[in-house]
């Protein structure tokens, strides 16, 4: 079985708004998304499960990206594909799906994971719109997948408690964090990342179109950024016995009883 | 303007979040709102939708829709924006409707912005608000073409019944082969304990103010009075009193109900940056230097043992009232 | 009652074994560093340097000719200093491949001002000739760690974070390697859910590089009968990095206040106000650990500083960006252990003490040190000898006697030691000292364990100013600026006594600046609790009364600019 796992660079540490470019300030050290960890994390437990295959790695990103996916690869991926190009800067969810889309038809995967949410803010609820594109089932918040005859099972954590949903493979799942606790690379898989195979593609290899990426390929702009609203007053009050009531009086007023 | 409002419904309600973007559509100025009701013996709910503004509602009816899943809603809208010549679809974040807004975008090459708190007209164009970075800042987001697509906040606005009433039309059903590939096998039961910690639009959560891991039944009380679920701070789960599932903050969750009942907190930043984005945040400490009373916006300077209690007992005559 | 009466349940042996994978599973090596540093990255570039010109050593020393570990999330994440670093041996090891300009410094030192402080005041005193910073350069170590370990990739040495060295691999009488601490255990150690064991790396030669309080420096010296006559003895620095309004345009020095003269209370220190270019500025409160005043805390020290008109000014319309801490060895030469190189093993940096204290400068001495800490193996390895045999590395300790830095540091020797006697007396004699070059005094002053220090309490807590969240800061936000955001349930990696006499608790309370201990109430011995995750990996706790040793790699706190 060929699991893709599509992961994402962050900037390590807090991060912050370039006032410039108004998108995140990647300069700094990049480090594996969190949540990505886990979509790998299952990916290799499914390919130990089936007892063969291959886990791959798909990302997009600046060239510094290669250091995110050497942790990946030092948890056990067995390949990593970055595709790195200056026109591809700047892209929105349209244009990320449609590159990404791409670059995964290229792998022909049994199985394409995801991580919950990107933490930064950026590319949330991308598993959708790739989905869309590859025509792909797709099933997301999975907090349990298993896998057998050509199908997976999962149980997705929603507001209501627990859906199980079956999809036929080829399929794409997006997984929670609550799936598992990835593993901690070992000494010798870290030293072991640096020689598996890692590719970089260019948009032209990937075939996709200047005008339908980074952000000629984008429908959506930031114009500004601004101070978060002010919370607004701060009440402080005394409790003398009627500091329930007032509770409830302001709770009341908040329209939230 | 040509809106079209995705309205979500679970047993025979339509979701309050979803009432409240159709408000908010009303509201922008477009007299024409349309909203989609998509599932299978829904008709019944098309009237409600017109009492809370729609001006028209598309219903999908279809036994295929029965299941809250997300690609074959994408097939049902996308039809209906080309169609219908929609410019501006509106959705109320869910599990589900994150997903279909998202398949929707890719399949119309539509711009989505997402966790959007407000949509406002400036300068002849559509803007969105969002905070990033946990909310510490706020930014301006549009669209360079359309439809757009707007995924916001739940419960960013509240409904507004008009009494009007809609007109209502048949969608017909067409769904892609990949779309009907997933089939839900369970679905989801209610939950017995209440909303997890994740989703629950209410908290309410204990400190080291409260003395004791037995006094954690009146942080309980209370959160089951008000539909809502228990946290704890990093050092009540330390000291074992309260699991780990349930601590908020840095190395905990992260969490934004629209309510946060903080009892015997004190608010160390640790703590703070877990839970500041709640919608409204009150805390319960017996020491006015607290820091948690620098974002909170009522704060008690009590004992939680006398307050907590009070309260659970106000809240219960009032909701019963 | 002092301390050292209630000694940690510590045995250094414990962390000294021989390895214990199979052979093949071994990690093998070429040369291996332990901390990525200043000494050990500079150890690092010059061993790469070195086999540019010798590929068929480089050959034989296998897969990974070089390799550096590190317990911090990424170099740098656990470095910390002021920092005013002496150009020279940077630029003895970068000749001809890098400048100055090149490096991520903030610039030469242009201006520089002394101050004695008292509450209302501030009076400019000369420049002590030992402490004159023209020719240097203004650096952030966690800056410069990361740029460090950039140029060792460069020069071919493989970095390894998340990495903690738990024990020293010995076999046959010499240093075989070290053996990785375990990953993923809980509260009360078990095997958690992704509990993956350590591992022996092993090498031809092992470099220690830990920096202050270097865990396996510890066993080594034990274990090799290394040490001194004199014990080292630490001062504790707490600093802050700020964003701020106006640039400062000097570096400033102060003694005096909020640190009292009088010999009784033994509070040796001062602080430092540094800018960091234009838009930023870093100041720290830098306090001897062998204080005697159960209720000194440094960084309530520090935010008393900030309070001072001269310092407030400058902080006016600033934002605190950083915080961190860190301890430093201030024993000097007398506390130099007596060789620094047994078989198969050398010692560099601030884990051998080289740290000149008068000028507050270490690391330059570090760099130099990892310096010829790679000539002196690459030597011992090019002639074909094994490292292991006793005396192979001896050219270091060799090379080190003919350096600046013993020169140095001979010089100085005795000002330190001096300042037991209070600031007025230790000023004196200190300044008596630098007149002669060190000859004066003739016979060397003697240094006392910082954990026998005898213990009193006064009522110093009451001028600590209340945190304001604005100009000063209470331990647990500071804990978070530091970038810390260690698991919760990390089994603790601190070894203390937990049932201790009060007074004890209440030291430790104080000295932590992370807020890692609290005390019961009580009048007799009370219990002491630890928060491990708080801990920020100063070693203050194991000059005090306790030993601290490494946690699981890839936790504590996260410096950027420190």
């Amino acid at each position: 079985m060929k699991i893709a796992v599509c992961v994402k660079q962050v900037p390590e540490g807090n991060s912050r708004i370039d006032p410039g470019t108004k998108r995140l300030d990647r300069s700094g050290e990049g480090a594996l998304n969190q949540f990505d960890a886990n979509a790998v994390e299952e990916a290799l437990k499914l390919k130990a499960a089936t007892g063969e295959g291959e886990v791959v790695l798909v990302s997009m990103g600046p060239a510094k990206a290669q250091d995110a996916l050497r942790k990946a690869l030092a948890m056990g991926a067995d390949r990593a594909v970055l595709v790195s190009d200056e026109g591809a800067a700047g892209a929105d969810l349209v244009a990320t799906s449609y590159t990404l889309a791409k670059a995964l038809e290229r792998e022909s995967a049994d199985l394409i994971l995801f991580g919950q949410q990107a933490g930064d803010s950026d590319g949330a609820v991308l598993w959708a719109a790739v989905a869309d594109r590859l025509r792909l089932p797709v099933v997301s918040q999975a907090a349990e997948v298993t896998h057998a005859d050509g199908k997976v099972t999962v149980k997705r954590q929603t507001e209501f408690g627990y859906d199980v949903i079956e999809a036929p493979l080829p399929a794409v799942v997006a997984v929670s964090d609550a799936i598992n606790e990835p593993r901690y690379p070992s000494l010798k898989g870290i030293m072991g990342a640096k020689s598996k195979p890692q590719e970089t593609l260019s948009l032209a290899d990937l075939g996709v179109e200047a005008d339908r990426a980074g952000e000629q390929g984008s429908r959506t702009e930031v114009y500004a950024l601004n101070e978060p609203p002010a919370r607004g007053d701060s009440r402080k009050i005394e409790d003398d016995g009627n500091a329930a009531q007032a509770v409830v009086d302001f709770l009341a007023e908040k329209r939230l009883l | 303007m040509t809106t079209l409002v995705f309205l979500e419904h679970h047993g025979n309600e339509l979701s309050k979040a979803g009432l409240g973007v159709l408000a908010k559509a009303v509201a922008l100025g477009d007299s024409n709102v349309s909203a989609s009701i998509i599932g299978s013996g829904v008709r019944s709910l098309a009237e409600e939708a017109g009492k809370f503004g729609a001006a028209k509602v598309y219903v999908a009816d279809d036994a295929q829709l029965e299941a809250p899943l997300s690609q074959p809603r994408v097939d049902v809208l996308a039809q209906l924006v080309r169609e219908k010549d929609i410019d501006t679809i509106l959705f109320a974040n869910s599990v589900l409707a994150a997903d279909v807004a998202a398949g929707l975008a890719a399949r119309l090459d539509a711009g989505v912005n997402w966790d959007l708190t407000d949509l406002v007209e400036q300068d002849g164009k559509l803007v969105g608000k969002r905070p990033a970075l946990q909310d510490s800042v706020y930014v301006d987001v549009g669209w360079t073409t359309e439809p757009r697509i707007a995924l916001f906040r739940s419960g960013s606005f509240d409904p507004s019944a008009t009494g009007g009433s809609a007109e209502v039309e048949d969608t017909p059903v067409q769904l892609e082969d990949f779309s009907t590939a997933a089939r839900m096998v369970d679905q989801a039961h209610e939950e017995s304990e209440g909303p997890s910690i994740e989703d629950a639009q209410v908290i309410v959560a204990g400190g080291r103010g409260l003395g004791g891991p037995e006094n954690f039944t009146l942080v309980e009380e209370l959160a089951k009075a008000l539909g809502g679920a228990v946290g704890a701070t990093r050092a009540v789960v330390d000291a074992g009193w309260y699991p780990y599932s349930t601590q908020v903050g840095q190395t905990g969750k992260t969490v934004a109900p629209k309510l946060y009942i903080a009892c015997g907190i004190s608010g160390a930043i640790q703590h703070k940056v877990g839970m500041q984005s709640s919608g409204v945040i009150i805390a319960i400490n017996k020491d006015p230097n607290a820091p948690i009373f620098e974002f909170s916006d009522l704060g008690v300077v009590g004992d939680v043992h006398s307050v907590v209690p009070k309260l659970t007992e106000l809240v219960r005559q009032r909701k019963s009232a | 009652m002092k301390p050292s009466d209630f000694p940690p349940p510590f045995d250094a042996r414990d962390y000294v074994a021989a390895p214990s994978d199979p052979e093949d599973e071994r990690i093998e090596v070429g040369v291996l560093i332990v901390g990525a540093g200043p000494a050990g990255l500079a150890c690092a570039i010059r061993l790469g340097q070195l086999l540019e010109d010798a590929p068929q050593l480089r050959e034989r020393l296998g897969e990974v000719p070089v390799a550096v570990i590190d317990k911090g999330k990424q170099p740098g994440s656990h470095l910390l200093s002021g920092a005013v670093v002496n150009p020279r041996a940077l630029r003895r090891l970068f000749k001809g491949r890098k400048r100055i300009d090149e490096m991520p410094f903030y610039g030469p030192v242009h201006r520089e001002s002394v101050y004695f402080l008292t509450q209302g005041g501030a009076f400019p005193i000369p420049t002590p000739p030992t402490m004159k910073n023209e020719g240097n350069y203004v650096a952030s170590l966690s800056q410069l760690g990361r740029w460090l370990a950039e140029q060792a990739e460069e020069a071919g040495a493989m970095i390894l974070p998340e990495t903690a060295a738990e024990k020293l691999l010995v076999g046959d009488g010499r240093v075989r390697g070290i053996r990785t601490g375990d990953k993923g255990r809980g509260r009360d150690g078990q095997p958690l859910g992704n509990f993956e064991p350590g591992a022996d790396i092993v090498g031809r030669v092992t470099v220690l590089a830990e920096g202050t309080q270097g865990h396996l420096t510890g066993a080594a010296l034990e274990r090799f009968g290394l040490g001194g006559d004199s014990p080292q003895v630490w001062a504790l620095g707490v600093k802050e990095v700020w964003k701020v309004a106006r640039p400062l345009d000097r570096v400033i020095h102060t003694m005096g206040w909020p640190l009292r003269p009088e010999a009784k209370y033994r509070e040796f220190g001062g602080s430092f106000i540094y800018p960091m270019g234009d838009d930023m500025v870093t100041l720290g409160m830098v306090v001897g650990l062998d204080y005697r005043d159960v209720e000194l805390s440094v960084h309530d020290v520090l935010q008393e500083l900030k309070t001072h008109k001269l310092v407030r000014g400058l902080l006016e319309g600033g934002e605190r960006v950083q915080w961190g801490a860190k301890t430093i060895p201030e024993g000097g030469f007398l506390a130099l252990p007596k060789r620094l190189h047994a078989p198969g093993l050398l010692i560099c940096g601030d884990g051998a003490g080289l740290v000149n204290v008068p000028a507050l400068k270490g690391i330059h001495y570090a760099i130099e040190s990892g310096s010829l800490a790679a000539e002196a193996a690459f030597a011992s390895l090019q002639r074909g000898q094994t490292p292991g045999t006793p005396g192979a590395l001896s050219g270091y300790d060799e090379a080190l006697k003919e350096s600046f830095i013993w020169k140095d540091l001979y010089e100085v020797r005795n000002m330190r030691p001096a300042f037991g006697r209070g600031f007025f007396v230790g000023g004196a004699l200190a300044g008596l000292a630098t007149a002669t070059k060190g000859r004066f005094p003739p016979r060397d002053l003697h240094l006392e364990r910082d954990a026998d220090a005898e213990l009193f309490r006064t009522d110093r807590a009451q001028s600590y100013p209340a945190p304001d969240g604005k100009l000063t800061f209470d331990k647990l936000s500071s804990v978070f600026a530091s970038g810390n955001k260690t698991r919760d349930d990390q089994p603790n990696h601190i070894v203390v006594q937990r049932e201790v006499p009060k007074e004890l608790a209440d030291l430790w309370v104080r000295m932590c600046p992370a807020q890692v201990y609290e005390a019961g109430d009580g009048d007799g011995n009370v219990t002491v609790e630890v928060t491990p995750s708080n801990c920020v990996q100063c070693g203050a706790i194991t000059a005090k009364g306790g030993r601290l040793t490494p946690p699981e790699g890839g936790s504590g706190p996260e410096y950027t600019l420190t």
